[in-house]
This record gives C-alpha cells, structure tokens and sequence, in this order.
C-alpha cells in the first residue's frame, strides 16, 4: 500500500491555479506529500494529483476547502478501490566497468530503463509504483546517487464504467 | 471512494433577455456593469490607476462617497451588504490604495459578507517592473477572498464584472477583487449584460427524515443560530421552526437579531463573554440544531468539552463547514431558508417549556452590580434602546464595548446587530455604520465604539459632514484599550502594558469637522444626551465617560470550559 490519501483535482488551465491550491494548503496548514500537475484529456483542463498526509476526515476537509476554490472543477478522493498509482524517477548513478554491469542487471529486474551511459555514470529511468521506486533507490544507493528526481504521485480510478469523465468547460 | 461533487461551470452568464451588445470602453463597462446589477452606491478613492474609471462614472447614475481611507472605503461596503443582502461596492487606485482595503476584505471574509472590490492596476505592459504603484494586489488577498481577477483584455471584462458580482452574492457570500490594468479599461470590447440568478442548493430529503428524528426524541434541544439565518433572510422560518417545535433558541454574535430578543423561545447568546445559564444550557443539552453558523472557538473553547451530551444537527450552504470543528450527527448543505422549512416539515410539534425554565431559573439578571459608580455600559445602552424605541440599527467596534452591546440592549429588530466578529477588526464601526446609513436613510443607525477603536477611522467624520449622513456614535471611553486591559488584569497580573490610551476631546474635535458632540459624564445625564444626539441634526459624538477597569462579566478564558468560567463574584479588586 502506498501512503497517504490521493485526490484527483481537475482545475480550469488559469494562471495562478496553482497558486490558489497551494495556498490553500499552506494556509490551512494541511500537510501534503505530492502534487503534480499537468493536461488532462479536456482541453483547458489541468490534472493534479495530490498525496495528503492523513486520515479520511482530514482528507474530506481538505476536498472540501477545494471544491470552494472558483477555478476548481472537480476533486476525487481515488484513494479506495485500488487506483492506478504510478510515480516516474531519473536515477544517475555513479558505475563504470563492473558495477555499470550491475546497475544494468539491477535496473532489468525492476523493469528499469537505462536511458544515458557516460564515462563515470549511468542513468535510469523507473516507472512504477511508489514502494517499487523506494526499492530500487534504495539497491542502487550502494552505489553513489549522483543525482535523482522522482515526478511524485499520478493517479486514476480503476474503470468502473459508470463515471463520465467528461468536464464540462465552456470558455 | 468517490466523492465528486460537479461544480456548475461558473462560465459563461446566462441571460434571460435578448442580449443588447454595446461597443464600449473597458471603464463605460464597468460603469454598465455595475448599474445592470443594480449598484447604487459605492465607496471608493481615486488615484492614477483607476482614474478611466472615474472618468466614466459621472456619466452614470450611481452614487460615488468618496471616503477618507479606502479602508473605510471596505467597510462601509461590508456595512451596506451586512444590511442589505446586497453586494457592497469599493473602489480604490493600484499600490497604496489597493492593499489599503486589505482589512476590510478580510474582515468581509470572515464574516461572510458579499462585497465586490475594484482596484486599478498599472498598464499591462508595466506588469511585473515594479512599476510606479504597481503591487500583485491579487496575490496580497488571496487568503482573505472568495475569488480574485486580474483582467487580461476589455473583452473578458464585462464577464468578469458579472461573475464577480455572481460569486460575491451566490453560496456562502463573500469579498470577491476584481484588479483592472489601467489601459483595459480605455480599451474597447463589445458589452452585453450577463446578471446570473442565484440556485441555492437543497438538502436531501433523507437527511431531513433524519434529522427529524432526532429533534422529536430530544428532551433538552437547542437551537443555534448563526450569520447565515440572517444572509438568508430565514428570520420568519427560524421563528415557525422553533415555534412548531418549541425549542429554545440561542444565537451566535452574528446572528443576534435573527430572533426578536424578547421572543419567548429566546435566550441569549453563548461563548465566552455570554451569561453563564446559556453555557450551562450547552453543557446539558441532548440536541443542537446549528444553522448558519461554523462553531467558532469563541463559542465553542475546547472543543472536546463543549456540549458534551449533545448530538448535533448542522445546517450550512458551506459542505466545508459541515464536519469541520464538531462532528455532526446530521449535516445538511443548504440555505438556512429552505433549510429550516424543510426541517420544520420533517418534525413534530413539542414543548419543551419544562427545559426552558429550568435554563431561564438559572439566569442573573443582566446589567452592572447595584453598587456600580459613574456612567455603566448597561445604561448607555438602555439609553440608545429607550430614546430609538428599539429602532436603531447598531453597529459596533471590537472590545469590551461590542461585548456590552451585544449583551444588553435587545435586539427585537431584525438585522439590528452589525459587527466584525471573525476578524474582530477595531476601526469597523464608524465606517461600517455609514454603510447601513447608506442602505437605511430613514432609519435612526447608531455607531458604539471603544475610544481605542473610534480612533482607528475618525477621518471618515470629515466623510460624514460631506455626505451630510446622519450617524450618532456612543463612544464608551474608558481611557484603556479595554478589552485587552481585561486580559492583562486577569492573566497578566494587571500588568498594563501599553493599554493606557488617550483621544481628543470629541466635544471639540466635532465642530472642526462640523459636527456636534458632547461629553457625558453623570449617570443622570445619558438619556438627556441620547435624546439630543436624536433631535441634533447630522452625525453626533457622544463621549461616555465610564469606569476604567469595568469589565465583561462572565468570561470563559481562550480554550476554556464552562468549568473554568470567571465570573464577577470571584474576582476580587
Ligand atoms: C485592528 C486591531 N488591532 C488590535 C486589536 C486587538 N484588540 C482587541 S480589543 C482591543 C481593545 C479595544 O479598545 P477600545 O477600542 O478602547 O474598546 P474597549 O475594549 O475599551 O471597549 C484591542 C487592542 C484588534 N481587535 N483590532
């Protein structure tokens, strides 16, 4: 199980949305994990996905203190029902001759991508869930980590076929 | 878990007429704005950024006061729409003159109140320079609006205005900023009028069912009535739902005079400055009815020892608020209109008259000790209440003062009670009161203040005289920032620390701004000195000169119990 509860929130493509939304979170002082952002599939349409830390009735507040933002469309708490839950991370480590080997065997076993060899280093790319990223983090940190990213939560029910995921937008 | 909850879009307006399109500048449509959502008065200052608009608004038939502080400028809007229902208009320049009314929106935040802000930005090019008066007034009020814009073209303008107007007024009212660059509003767009009908929104019928319930099981019930019976002009519903029940009713500061004081389901109000037998009818009650309130911690202080025996039925347009500081048993998104008709349905006729007297037995009688010396609180007030016939609109600053009036003039008037309860803004009054002036010409408005709050916005006299608004302002002068005083004298060991304040003699400030004021100094002397004030032409200061260390009897400390309630007899010098 990954930690922490996982809302969907679809917000209008204005500027300042973000703002709006992480103001909100810092002024009500609600603790979050993630937020990641980007298109969804409704033109003008932003997608966030936002880990917060707690329990269902914090959560519920903190949809709620959402859906009264204007430019807030619509929140989903998608934590029940085991959602589709990804995070993406760019891992360089330090390897060369022998160890390259090792990362490389390592990275095949977690589905890993190497997506950039130099001289001192290589680069992974993991997709998966959160637990499987902290695992290969964690195996390949015998290693040096010269540098890493990882993209955060991203989200999505399960289909039930009953929701219309359609949001209505005029502009 | 799915909890979507589909907003309505709040893009584009409907219409109910056919649109008339107007080819205008971006001030012309404010200006039109404004006066196709009925916008009559506004308070504002002018100054480089916003002065298009100005230029377009004598064309216009809207009254413009031009205030002294754009500060003022914000609650005086608040005032009017406190009043009203109506959204309040204020107006101010980019920079100095847009944060000057930061106060007064977070003071309409807090309280609810549906008030539309305009503020000239510089051009759109000088965005971001940190141009001549520039200042990101929309990222300063975020916390402390419903919404903001910043207008990008005079195309979007005529749309904002109305969804501005639309937001401020529909759901939980509240401030909403419209920032307007200087050269969108000379430049031209196309018009046409949007004005949205507001739809509030209904509760299920099974949560009614429920609460029903639970309200003809209850044997020691309470209602608790909040702001939103008010905003919801929900006074006739309130009074038919606790009549078919018979089941008391107690108010929030907010929502004194949802009820007539002297009605006989009404019992006061509760918190940390209201009579003990409330706060003990709390602590007994089985049953609490919240509509239109949030159990603000002045009400409620600890919160894992308030009403302890209660189950609790919450009624509020805001979800959020549902939930949010008490667990309810029962909660109910809708407007306390609808709201408590359709829980009047859903429960049965009752009589709690047993329940009642055993809380009213239990009551001090209200005002000052017999031995009190000099001017008391108790009876300026029951001057004000004597000489206005209960007909005055009251609208008070922050402290001791608005506790005293809260407690003891009775308010059998609807709407009679205006003050800033969630921001607790000191210099709210005087300005506010030119607000409900505004909206109730005819009606007598009065303005009582501390003489540490009075201070806070004495410029607006110079306001009053060039209106030639009609406002008479009780000062209760005790020579302390009283209310603080109090808490030094109960937590701080007296020690009074910058709480000694002194002001001018309002007797003489008066006729510099041409008006009259007077010094009152003698018990025997108040009611001579309201009567005058109501028979003397134009605003009025009467300065009471009442004991320094009076205080506010009792009080339940920050966070506090009914257990840990100080009352008079136990304070000893
Ligand atoms: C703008 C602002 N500053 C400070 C306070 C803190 N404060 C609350 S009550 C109070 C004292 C008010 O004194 P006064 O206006 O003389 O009224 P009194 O309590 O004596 O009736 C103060 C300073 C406040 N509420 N608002």
């Amino acid at each position: 199980m990954e930690t922490g509860r996982t809302l969907v929130v679809l917000v209008r493509d204005n500027p300042g949305v973000l703002t709006r939304v992480a103001g909100l979170f810092r002024r009500r002082n609600y603790n979050i994990e993630s937020l990641v952002v980007g298109h969804s599939e409704t033109p003008g349409v932003s997608r966030m996905t936002v880990v917060v830390a707690g329990g269902a009735p914090e959560v519920d507040q903190v949809a709620k203190q959402l859906r009264k933002l204007i430019e807030v469309l619509e929140v989903r708490d998608v934590s029940e029902g085991s959602p589709l839950l990804r995070e993406m991370a760019l891992i360089r480590v330090a390897a060369d001759g022998a160890q390259r080997t090792e990362v490389t065997e390592l990275a095949k076993l977690f589905g890993a991508k190497v997506i950039d060899v130099s001289h001192g280093s290589i680069t992974l790319e993991m997709t998966g869930s959160e637990m499987k990223v902290d695992s290969l983090v964690r195996l390949v940190s015998k290693f040096r980590v010269i540098e890493m990213v990882r993209s955060g939560r991203i989200a999505m029910a399960r289909d039930t076929q009953e929701r219309d995921n359609t949001v209505a937008l005029s502009a | 878990m799915t909890i979507a909850i589909d907003k309505p879009t709040t893009i584009p307006a409907v219409t109910q007429a056919a649109p008339e399109v107007k080819r205008l500048t971006g001030s012309r449509i404010m200006c039109e704005a404004l006066k196709n959502e009925g916008v009559e008065i506004m308070w504002g200052y002018p100054g480089g950024a916003i002065m298009p608009f100005y230029d377009a608004l004598p064309e216009y038939d809207m009254h413009h006061v031009l205030v002294r502080h754009e500060q003022a400028g914000a609650h005086a809007a608040d005032g009017y729409a406190r009043a009203t229902g109506k959204v309040g208009v204020c107006i101010g320049t980019s920079g100095p003159g847009a944060t000057n009314l930061v106060t007064g929106l977070a003071t309409a935040y807090m309280d609810s109140a549906p008030v539309v802000a305009l503020t000239g930005q510089v051009a759109r090019a000088f965005i971001g320079h940190d141009s001549f008066q520039e200042t990101d007034i929309v990222g300063i009020t975020l916390p402390v609006t419903k919404h903001s814009f910043l207008v990008n073209s005079a195309a979007e303008l005529g749309d904002v205005m109305h969804e501005a107007f639309h937001i401020a007024r529909s759901g939980r009212p509240g401030p909403v900023l419209v920032d307007v660059p200087k050269d969108v509003m000379l430049e031209e767009a196309d018009y046409t009028s949007a004005v949205r009908p507001e739809q509030p929104p209904h509760g299920g019928q099974g949560d009614y069912d429920r609460a029903g319930a639970l309200i003809d099981r209850a044997r020691k019930p309470l209602i608790l009535a909040g702001h939103g019976v008010i905003l919801a002009e929900a006074y006739d519903e309130l009074r038919s739902f606790a009549e078919r029940t018979g089941i008391p009713v107690i108010a929030t500061l907010l929502g004194l005079s949802c009820i007539p004081e002297s009605h006989p389901l009404y019992l006061g109000w509760p918190g940390m400055h209201g009579p003990a037998h409330i706060n003990r009818a709390i602590d007994e009650a089985d049953l609490i009815v919240a509509v239109g309130m949030r159990f603000d911690d002045r009400i409620t202080g600890k919160l894992e020892t308030w009403a302890p025996n209660a189950r609790f039925v919450h009624i509020d347009i805001d979800p959020a608020e549902i939930n949010k500081n008490v667990k309810v048993d029962v909660g109910i998104v809708a407007d306390a209109k609808d709201g408590l008709a359709s829980l009047a349905a859903s429960s049965s006729p009752a009589d709690h008259t047993e329940w009642i007297e055993t809380i009213r037995s239990r009551a001090r009688p209200e005002g000052p000790p017999g031995d009190a010396q000099g001017i008391t609180p108790y009876d300026v007030l029951g001057a004000i209440k004597h000489g206005t016939g209960g007909e005055a609109r009251l609208v008070t600053d922050v402290g001791q003062h608005q506790m005293w009036a809260a407690r003891f003039y009775g308010y059998d008037k609807r709407n009679s009670h205006i003050t800033s309860g969630g921001l607790g803004t000191m210099g709210f009054a005087l300005p506010a009161a030119m607000g409900v002036k505004a909206a109730f010409p005819g009606e007598p408005v009065w303005a009582v203040a501390g003489d540490g709050g009075i201070q806070m916005n004495i410029q607006e006299l110079a306001t009053l005289a060039q209106e030639g608004l009609e406002i008479k302002i009780a000062v209760l002068n005790n020579g302390y920032l009283g209310m603080v005083r109090q808490w030094q004298q109960f937590f701080h060991n007296r020690n009074y620390s910058e709480t000694r304040i002194t002001g001018p003699d309002y007797e003489k400030l008066c006729p510099a701004y041409g008006l009259q004021g007077r010094t009152v100094t003698r018990k025997e002397d108040v009611q001579a000195a309201v009567d005058w004030a109501m028979s003397t032409p134009g605003s009025v200061i009467l300065d009471f000169r009442i004991a320094q260390e009076a205080n506010v009897y009792p009080m339940i400390p920050s966070g506090g119990s009914v257990a840990t309630m100080i009352e008079e007899s136990e304070v000893v010098g």
